[in-house]
């Protein structure tokens, strides 16, 4: 019987089988942030085993709160640095950070067939680059600090097999958007999504970053796609002094593809090429309609940013909307504000160098520093009681972004259209309008 | 061992959310026992107030409790508020290991017991009695009584013995 790519990883790690149901694993990599480390890093303090199983392979950095807005985030921070500096590990504060599941990979701390943990939930998002990578609580994390291990039960795979290609105007996001309201948003509890097909192969890794990433709001344990070469390419910089050449890399990593006669938990086949322009309703994340049927919907706020979309690529679909726009002297509409947050301080440096910024101020964006702030209501755009928002983030839940707000996730080029007119809309009118001209 | 019986709450909903129990804005707390007054601040359900909370010590839901954020700021709230059991169909993965994480139960039972213990019990003030070493659950509620029994894996029942998995970790790895 062959085995699937979360398999092969399991066995490659396996350290103990507690029970038939349960598997514990080493960890290749321990990712810490500044609001679920600190209790783990006094707790660890308070039993007297304030060490680390391997400094090298944990990394940690300030992007919830980023800076600091108040004495106890102040502390938080504190807390991490100092734990940081204390155990000689690697770590980004503000001005050097970013929302973690952007920066770590940019990083290049991320690699094909390694195992992850992070106390966060959208750690699945490593799982673009052929990882298993996987969401945990705080005690999970102390003990992955402490011991470099952490227990799972066995990995049944869910493989989404995805056709066909994104037409024009069309994301990634939409294509995540619509398979979670296909799977439901405990479908994939307990299994991994292994996204598959050549409209897989054809996704960039931002790309692939911003699908692995909402795995978990289909319940999933982590997103995985199979390394290819697009991964080697991404990684290459960081990994050309481990092989000889990127082919060879690429025939290294072929060992962890699933087997022809893997044997799968669940499938689904998805045409990305049947796709329009996808938006959530209501308060759960499978609740999606066409941009189409919420056209008209008002906004008071945009924003775009966060793990799933505040990367370079994402940035430059929001600004090629606003573009032509800001060309006639337009700006987004008079009584919606509109937020852009670049994910990584690179990302903003870039988007800067790009002229990215000049095109989202001159809209009347306010750009923001990186952080994850909004996106969970913590900080950096907030929302008020009865207020919508147009978000291009990863949750919608009631009240997520401040007590009594809604919130509609979409693509960055949506959310780009969306402050231009004040309601929701189609980004595609803006690429027609471009092509006339 | 932790406690696991008394006054149940019920919440009748699929996917109530990490968010729900416990508020993002309160993560910037770094003791578990001041997260204690938000515990469900946020949660709107037609038969719940924050209210009803004080004195319960076991929750019944529906499908996909704990679905959302990683924060164990979940079960600590549901923990300093003497709530140490979750029955419901089904939970999210992080969700469910943190609970047993911590020595708490998050307790599957098939979705029709799941709706017998409602149309019995959640208009009414019920008691859980939990039989850890038979593994039944028994609700009981003015002489009315359903026992259900359930599954806990050998891994589960040796973290609720150890007091957690920081203390099963450090004895075995």
């Amino acid at each position: 019987m062959g085995l699937t790519i979360a398999e092969k990883i399991f066995a490659r790690h396996l350290l103990d089988t507690p029970d038939p149901e349960h598997r514990v694993l080493k960890l290749d990599r321990v990712f810490c942030h500044e609001i679920t480390t600190p209790l783990a890093i006094n707790d660890l303090a308070a039993r007297g085993w304030d060490r680390v199983f391997d400094r090298e392979k944990i990394k940690a950095v300030i992007d919830h709160v980023s800076p600091a807005k108040d004495g106890k985030t102040a502390l938080q921070g504190k807390i991490l640095r100092d734990w940081a500096g204390r155990q000689g590990i690697d770590f980004f504060d503000i001005g050097r950070n970013g929302v973690c599941h952007a920066l770590f990979p940019e990083k290049g701390f991320v690699r094909p067939g390694q195992t992850i943990i992070m106390g966060d939930s959208h750690t699945c998002t490593y799982g673009a680059f052929g990882a298993f990578a996987a969401g945990v609580g705080t005690t999970d994390l102390e003990v992955g600090i402490l011991k470099g291990v952490c227990a799972f039960r066995s990995p049944r795979t869910f493989k989404i097999e995805v056709t066909g290609k994104l037409a024009p105007g069309v994301f990634a996001k939409d294509l995540i958007l619509r398979i979670i309201s296909l799977v439901g948003t405990g479908g994939a509890t307990d299994m991994i999504i292994e996204f598959t097909g050549e409209g897989i192969r054809r996704l960039t890794m931002e790309e692939r970053m911003t699908l692995c990433n909402m795995a978990v709001e289909a319940g999933a344990t982590s997103g995985i796609v199979a390394p290819d070469e697009e991964t080697v390419g991404y990684l290459w910089p960081f990994i050309r002094d481990d092989w000889e050449s990127p082919a060879q890399a690429l025939e290294a990593y072929r060992g962890l593809h699933s087997d022809p006669d893997a044997v799968w938990e669940k499938t689904l086949a998805v045409d990305a090429g049947a796709l329009e322009p996808l938006v959530t309703v209501g308060y759960k994340p499978d609740q999606v309609k066409t941009v189409r049927e919420l056209e008209k919907t008002p906004v008071d706020q945009v924003y775009i940013g966060s793990c799933t979309n505040g990367r370079i690529g994402d940035l430059r679909a929001a600004a090629e909307v606003l573009k032509p726009e800001v060309g006639r002297g337009r700006k987004i509409a008079p009584r919606l504000r509109a937020i852009v947050s670049p994910a990584t301080t690179l990302v903003f440096h870039q988007a800067l160098k790009e002229g990215l910024l000049d095109i989202f101020m001159e809209a009347g964006f306010c750009v923001t520093n990186p952080t994850c702030g909004a996106c969970l209501g913590m900080s950096n755009g907030i929302l008020a009681e009865g207020e919508v928002c147009a978000s291009t983030t990863n949750r919608n839940f009631q009240g997520r972004m401040g007590k009594g707000g809604m919130i509609h996730l979409m693509s960055p080029a949506t959310a780009a259209a969306t402050a231009l007119e004040g309601f929701i809309v189609n980004s595609r009118l803006y690429r027609g309008r471009e092509i006339e001209k | 061992m932790k406690d696991f019986n008394g006054p149940v709450l019920f919440l009748d909903r699929s996917d109530i959310n990490t968010d729900e129990i416990i508020p993002a804005r309160y993560l910037n707390e770094i003791s578990r026992e001041a997260l204690k007054p938000y515990l469900m601040e946020d949660l709107k359900l037609p038969a719940f107030s924050p209210e009803a909370l004080p004195g319960r010590r076991a929750v019944v839901s529906r499908r996909n409790f704990g679905c959302g954020s990683s924060r164990e700021h979940a079960p600590w709230a549901l923990e300093v508020n003497g709530i140490h059991i979750v029955v419901a169909v089904n939970f999210a993965r992080i969700f469910r290991q943190n609970m047993f994480n911590c020595g708490m139960m998050a307790v599957e039972l098939p979705e029709n017991q799941i709706e017998e213990i409602f149309q019995a019990f959640s208009q009414k003030e019920t008691l859980l009695e939990t039989d850890l070493p038979r593994r039944r659950l028994t609700f009981s509620s003015q002489g009315k009584t359903l026992s259900y029994d359930f599954h806990l894996s050998d891994f589960d029942r040796r973290l609720l013995e150890s007091g957690g998995w920081v203390e099963f970790a450090e004895k075995n790895y």
